[in-house]
Formats: structure tokens, C-alpha cells, sequence
């Protein structure tokens, strides 16, 4: 999404009509920042500066709520991500020996890409698949029911999509 | 007429327009005679393979020619034993299903109209397959009132929703109830917010009502950010319509216009799902104004959560979408009030699963929803069943049910036959109750009573195998890594308790820990800003209470009964179970396993208690001992 076209009227729904421009132009905030990072795969620093000259919002303000939200990225990902839950219901079934073989098979660390970025890796709080801790999500797949040999087929699954 | 989604759609503009749609839908819908397969596309289920699993029964019958109906349907609640799937007309229902059990699966039930034995659900290799649903242990304590059309409807069809029913009590109520009415149903029936703490929405609703201003909001509180729990994203996933009838029927009673639902951004297909229901509704005029020519207007928007687990506290979940950041703010105002709710017009919030039990509630009254539960608690409640039993997955089950049902019946008990410890109910904010009181029914207030919370449900069972201090710790790290840092109780009152967790942990626990984290975490909970930060330290509190000999053990004795924390007990070699493979000698990274002729042992000058060698044994001859056994022994 190019900043210059963000519909502010059209992103924050129906309650346009009972809204202030500046009240519009802030409540919008996160959804743009959702479509920057679905396009960039992160909040580009041009990006975000053009974004808080369109929505009238100086940038560190702009900077403060995009920083405050685990979900949004200041630098590039890689191609596939890993995310590794570590809800309680995985945790309790070893959702940490999973990580820590990811985390030695790739030699990243967690939070961390590889330099050639084809992976990330990360942890979530939960992705709500308890039933099949522990569980892993790749790129948006989830996938199940893990434990430490397991996930040399999810590894092998990532390297080959390379 | 336009089609939308496979469906056709045109505007309904009164009530009976709809009521005659539904007599027509009932009728073509879900036909008696048809051979039907209703497959779950719960997450879970989708995880396990149940796209290849429909293109599978796709294919099969279109080689036979058969005409079988497939409802993708939403979480039918048995992630564990995913994909599952039901037989209809004989109502037989099968789990684990591979894409090559289908054929034989077709051949037996859909043709010759029996079981096929291989795919049915058994307790163990010991007891018979069992192929009827309501004969389930899994199934048969559930009641099913929020999650009714799971496993029944495909959630993207909006006719599928009206045919068993749906929008029926929306009509109701803009026929025959006027917003008072509706308000007084819901308070008379007393149902009690979903979402953890248990206020009476119907109260809730009468102050939105009562306060000042045209302008109010309606929100649907779907952040469900608890690790452990996925009961609201199951609604949000397998059956928008009910969400957004419950939410009109609570706009009609407060008298809003504007409705929103905030989602967590890890819930791609909740997001999905609502949008295409929001889509459809709008279409079929439920949505929009003048809906049904009652003159009632209501709007829906999506907002998208960031991945902050504090946007669930309503006050933050309010800035969050006001687009600010998420920091609770102080209570008075109350969301309800002036100046306290969305942009400061009046808001009324409540969990998702609270407003998918309202349409029922007005449509049978609210009696009969009284009928069921208990006294203080009518109703059922959704619980996330997880951690260490054998049945994972969601249940439904009326209140004051007790957590040995829930645990043994329904859940089948504990995974590879081991010792029941504990049960964690309401995740991070809840607590952790004992085997002493498993017979607690589970309620409102009788949780709060024990020292847990309802939460919004999460349940997660531990066994012997579990660390209760390393669970403490796990929850109290959630929390604090989560802390959005605006008070100072919350953000460095969290971060002095998890030091001195991970003190207690690593085997440098002292003297008086114990008192200082009681101390501590009372501070907090009286002083923190919101609702998170004051629950925050009651894992800690509750383990300390129920296992305070196990926080004893660890710091006296050095010993992790359950062996989970590294750097505690004394590790020594079984030699009358050792078989001399040599394992731990490789596994150790500090020469501290020694080899003579006949035997290993461990030299603990050298160790480091890191467990490398106790997780190599293949006999488990590596034990760990509390110190003071070796030294007697030697």
C-alpha cells in the first residue's frame, strides 16, 4: 500500500460519521501500519515518516505506538517465519526443548534471522492450537503435535522452500 | 439478487420476509435423506490435515457418483484425535481420519450405512470402538450453548445460520420486545461476563443505557490473549453469526448504533471468517439501517489487534483502538460512563463467548438459561482442556461441574497414567488448585474462593512431571515480559519477583525468598493500575499457598521433586540399573561421568547438575537425589 493512498474514511469503517478528523486520522494508525508491513514485511523508516506527514501525527508519536505492539517490525524479516508458541499448554509439554533444537539447527537465536534471510524465528504467546502442543506455526501454517525429532521435518520443510 | 460466498443473498426488509426465508431454508438445508459429512475446519483439525481430507471425500464420491453433502464446519472441540468428522444420517463420528480411510469410510457408512471399525473413536486397544457421538465420554457431560452451531454449520454460509435458527431471537426481540424487555431477560437470567472476572452483563448493559449521550459503542472483546485458551476464537471462527446477533441484541437493549470487535492479529481465519459474516449480514439486511424495517440501525467494524497481550484489559483495548498505545487508563470513568468508553462516547464490552449466549437467552427465555448451572452461576461455561490429560481440546459444560469431571470424564485423565498434580485455571491472572480440591465445583465465586479465577477458561493440567516453582515462574515471566510498563508495581514489582523465581530455581534460593515474594506480590496486587498487573503475582501466591514445600525443597534442600530445574539435586548412577552404554560419559560436557570396568559414576566435583547425562540414560539409571541422601549413602 502506497501511503499517499490510505482512504482514511474507508479504513476506519462505519464510525466515520460519529468521528473528528484528528480522531480518524489517529484511529486509523494501526491499521495503516498492518497494510505498510503486509506489503514491506516491515515499517520502513521512509515509509513511516510519509505516513505521520499524511495522518498529521509527528513521528515519534508514530514511532511510540508502532514500537509498543509486538506484532510490528523496524527491520527486515526473512522469507519463511517460524514462530515457536510458548503458551502454558505448550510449555508444559516442552515447548522449550523445541525451540532450543530450532535454535541450534539454524544458529539463530530467537527473535533473530539468519544473514541470508531465509528465516526468522520467533515465539508467541499463544496461536490458540492447544490441543496440539506443542505446536509451531510456519509462515502461516500451524503445525502440531511436536517434539524435539519431530522438528527436523519442519526444518527440512523451511530449508526446501528456501 | 447478487451471490456472494456460494450464497444467494437479497435483501430482507421485515421480519417475515425472514421468517419466510427460514421456513424455506429449513426445508432445503440440510435435508434429512442426504448422506452428509460434517468434516471440522477448526484450526486444530485444519493442522492435522483436513484440506487434503476433503479434497479426499471430494474425489471418492465424485469417482462413485454419490451425492454427499460436505459442511465444513467449525471447531467441533476434539483437537486432540483431529481431523475428526460425522456421518449423517447414521451420526457417526469418526476421529484421526486419513485421506486413505475415506474410501473404506464411504464404502462402509455412506453406502452400506455401517461403522468402519479402523476410524472410530476408542478409549483404549482394550475397550470397544465406540461409534455413536452422544456415547463419547468426550461429548456426553458437555452442554453446548455458546458453541451450539460448532460442528453443526459452515460458518461462511449465512443460510446454513438462519436455517437452525439463527437471527430467530433477533426477530424476537424486533417484533415482540422492547429494549427494556430485552435488557431485563438478559439481567434476569444473570449471565455473568465470560471473560474472567464474572460481572452480570445485564448490569453492565443498564449502566451503558442509563448514561448520558446518543452516541454508544457496542464492543466484542475478542484479544484473547491468555495463553491456553481459544474458546472465543473458536466462535469467532465457527460461527460469526452468533456473535454478531448477541452484539444487535445488545445494541437494540442499550440503545447503540456503532459496533466493533477487536481480534488478536494471530487469529488470521477469525479475522477472515467475521469479515465475510460481517459481509453477509450487511447483505441480508441485519446489518446497516433500518434493520428488518424495525428503523433499528447497527453497524459492525473489524479492529485488528498488534500482538500486545494488555490490550485485552478494556481500558486498553479502548486506546488500542482509538490508535494509541495500549496503556490502560485509570477507572473512574468506567467504559460505561461519559468520557470513559470508545473516543469518550459510552461503551459497553463484553467477551465474545458472553454475547453468543444471548440470542439463546432470548429466544427460550431467560429460565431456562437459569435452569442450568448453578444459582450464582447459571449457564455453561467453554473451557480450553489442555496440558497433561489424555482428551485435549474445547468443552462446554454447564457451571458447577467439578473439576474431577472435567479432568477424568471428559478428559479421560491423566496422559501415560501418571500422577494428577495440579490444574491451572484462568491463565496468567489465575491460579493453581491443588489435587485436595479437585472436587471443587467449578463456578464464579467458588474458584475465586480457592484462590483461582474463572479467567476466560483456559484449563491446563499438570503431573508429577511439572515443576510447580518453574510454573510459577513461567506465568510470572508471561506477565511481565508483557507488562506495558505504565506503573511502576506491574513493571518492577513482576521483574523483583521473576529474579528472585529464577534465584529459587537455579538452586541459589535463601532464606526468607519465600516471604519476600508473599510480600511483594500482595504490594502489587493492591497497588497496580489495572486488572493484569493486580493479577499478575496470583500463580505465584496460589502455588505458594497450595505447594509451598515444594518452594521449601528448593530452596533448603537444593531438590526439584520433579525434576525440571537444572542446576538443582545431586545426580548419582543407579549401577543396578545402569546397562553400561555409555550414553551419559557422551552427553556430559564436563568429564564429570566417569568410567571404571564395571561401572560409571558421576564425580560432583565436576558437575555442573546441567541433566544432560539424566536426559541420555535410556533406563533411567541417572537419578537425582536431595543431597543429603548421596552423602549418607557414600
Amino acid at each position: 500500500m502506497k501511503v499517499e493512498e490510505l482512504d482514511i474514511d474507508e479504513k476506519i469503517g462505519n464510525v466515520r460519521d460519529v468521528l473528528g478528523e484528528t480522531q480518524k486520522k489517529r484511529g486509523v494508525l494501526i491499521h495503516a501500519f498492518q497494510s505498510i508491513q503486509k506489503e514491506y514485511n516491515y515499517l520502513p523508516e521512509d515509509v513511516l515518516k510519509s505516513l505521520s506527514k499524511k495522518l498529521e501525527i509527528p513521528l515519534a508519536e508514530v514511532y511510540s505506538t508502532a514500537s509498543f505492539y509486538k506484532h510490528f517490525y523496524f527491520k527486515l524479516r526473512g522469507k519463511n517465519v517460524v514462530c515457536v508458541c510458548s503458551g502454558t499448554a505448550c510449555h508444559v509439554r516442552g515447548s522449550d526443548k523445541v525451540l532450543e533444537k530450532i535454535e541450534e539447527s539454524f544458529g539463530i537465536k530467537e527473535g533473530e534471522t539468519t544473514p541470508d534471510l531465509s528465516l526468522t524465528l520467533e515465539t508467541v504467546g499463544c496461536v490458540g492450537c492447544c490441543g496440539l502442543a506443542p505446536v509451531v506455526t510456519v509462515n502461516e501454517e500451524v503445525v502440531g503435535d511436536l517434539n524435539p525429532k519431530k522438528v527436523t521435518g519442519i526444518i527440512k520443510r523451511v530449508q526446501n522452500a528456501k | 439478487m447478487t451471490k456472494y460466498n456460494g450464497v444467494t443473498m437479497e435483501k430482507l426488509k421485515t421480519i417475515d420476509e425472514l421468517n419466510i426465508l427460514r421456513e424455506r431454508l429449513k426445508e432445503e438445508t440440510f435435508k434429512p435423506d442426504t448422506p452428509r459429512i460434517r468434516v471440522c475446519s477448526g484450526t486444530a483439525c485444519t493442522a492435522s490435515g483436513t484440506p487434503k481430507l476433503v479434497t479426499a471425500i471430494e474425489e471418492e464420491t465424485g469417482k462413485k457418483g454419490l451425492k454427499v453433502e460436505v459442511v465444513k464446519t467449525g471447531c467441533q472441540g476434539f483437537c486432540q484425535k483431529g481431523p475428526v468428522l460425522k456421518v449423517e444420517p447414521q451420526d457417526i463420528f469418526y476421529q484421526k481420519v486419513k485421506p486413505e480411510h475415506v474410501r473404506w469410510l464411504i464404502n462402509y457408512t455412506v453406502i452400506g450405512g455401517m461403522p468402519y471399525r479402523q476410524g472410530l473413536y476408542r478409549d483404549s486397544f482394550l475397550t470397544d470402538p465406540v461409534p455413536d457421538v452422544a456415547d463419547i465420554p468426550f461429548y456426553k457431560k458437555q452442554v453446548r450453548i455458546a458453541l451450539r452451531n460448532n460442528g453443526l454449520i459452515d460458518p461462511l454460509n449465512i443460510n446454513q445460520y438462519i436455517a437452525v435458527g439463527g437471527y430467530s431471537a433477533l426477530a424476537k426481540a424486533l417484533s415482540s420486545m422492547t429494549p427494556e424487555q430485552v435488557l431485563d431477560e438478559v439481567d434476569k437470567a444473570n449471565l455473568r461476563g465470560r471473560g474472567g472476572a464474572g460481572f452480570p452483563a445485564g448490569k453492565k448493559w443498564r449502566h451503558t443505557k442509563k448514561a448520558q449521550g446518543k452516541i454508544k459503542f457496542v464492543i466484542a472483546n475478542g484479544d484473547e490473549g491468555d495463553p491456553g485458551a481459544f474458546m472465543d476464537r473458536s466462535v469467532m471462527e465457527g460461527d460469526p453469526h452468533s456473535l454478531i446477533e448477541g452484539m444487535l441484541l445488545c445494541a437494540y437493549a442499550i440503545g447503540a448504533e456503532y459496533g466493533m470487535i477487536y481480534v488478536r492479529h494471530e487469529y488470521p481465519l477469525a479475522v477472515k471468517n467475521l469479515g465475510i459474516a460481517i459481509k453477509q449480514a450487511e447483505k441480508f439486511g441485519m446489518l446497516g439501517k433500518n434493520i428488518l424495517g424495525s428503523g433499528f440501525n447497527f453497524t459492525l467494524d473489524i479492529r485488528e489487534g498488534a500482538g500486545a497481550f494488555v490490550c485485552g484489559e478494556s481500558t486498553a483495548l479502548i486506546a488500542s483502538i482509538e490508535g494509541e498505545r495500549g496503556f490502560p487508563r485509570p477507572r473512574p470513568p468506567r467504559l460505561s460512563e461519559p468520557g470513559g468508553g470508545a473516543w469518550g462516547y459510552p461503551s459497553n464490552l463484553n467477551n465474545i463467548e458472553s454475547y453468543a449466549c444471548v440470542p439463546p437467552i432470548i429466544e427460550k427465555g431467560a429460565d431456562w438459561f437459569r435452569s442450568i448451572g448453578t444459582e450464582n452461576s447459571p449457564g455453561t461455561k467453554v473451557f480450553a482442556l489442555t496440558g497433561k490429560v489424555v482428551n485435549t481440546g474445547l468443552v462446554e459444560v454447564p457451571m458447577g461441574i467439578t473439576l474431577r469431571e472435567i479432568i477424568y470424564d471428559i478428559g479421560g485423565g491423566i496422559m501415560g497414567g501418571k500422577k494428577f498434580k495440579a490444574i491451572q485455571t484462568g491463565g496468567p491472572s489465575g491460579g493453581c488448585i491443588p489435587e485436595g480440591l479437585i472436587d471443587t465445583p467449578v463456578d464464579f465465586d467458588t474458584l475465586t474462593k480457592v484462590g483461582s479465577m474463572m479467567g476466560s477458561g483456559g484449563m491446563v493440567v499438570m503431573d508429577e512431571d511439572n515443576c510447580m516453582v518453574d510454573v510459577a515462574k513461567y506465568f510470572l515471566s508471561f506477565c511481565q515480559s508483557e507488562s506495558c510498563g505504565k506503573c511502576p508495581p506491574c513493571r518492577i514489582g513482576t521483574y523483583q519477583m521473576l529474579q528472585i523465581l529464577e534465584r529459587i530455581t537455579s538452586g541459589k534460593g535463601e532464606e526468607g525468598d519465600i516471604e519476600r515474594l508473599e510480600k511483594i506480590g500482595k504490594d502489587i496486587k493492591q497497588t497496580a493500575l489495572c486488572g493484569l498487573g493486580q493479577a499478575a503475582p496470583n500463580p505465584v501466591l496460589t502455588t505458594i499457598r497450595y505447594f509451598r514445600e515444594e518452594y521449601e525443597e528448593h530452596i533448603h534442600d537444593k531438590y526439584c521433586r520433579a525434576k525440571v530445574c537444572s542446576g538443582l539435586g545431586m545426580f548419582r548412577i543407579e549401577n543396578d540399573e545402569c546397562i553400561l552404554c555409555g550414553l551419559c560419559k557422551q552427553a556430559c560436557a564436563f568429564d564429570a561421568v566417569k568410567e571404571t570396568s564395571r561401572s560409571f559414576l558421576i564425580d560432583q566435583d565436576y558437575c555442573t547438575k546441567c541433566k544432560a547425562c539424566y536426559l541420555a540414560c535410556p533406563v533411567g539409571a541417572v537419578k537425582v537425589e536431595k543431597k543429603q541422601h548421596v552423602t549418607r549413602d557414600a
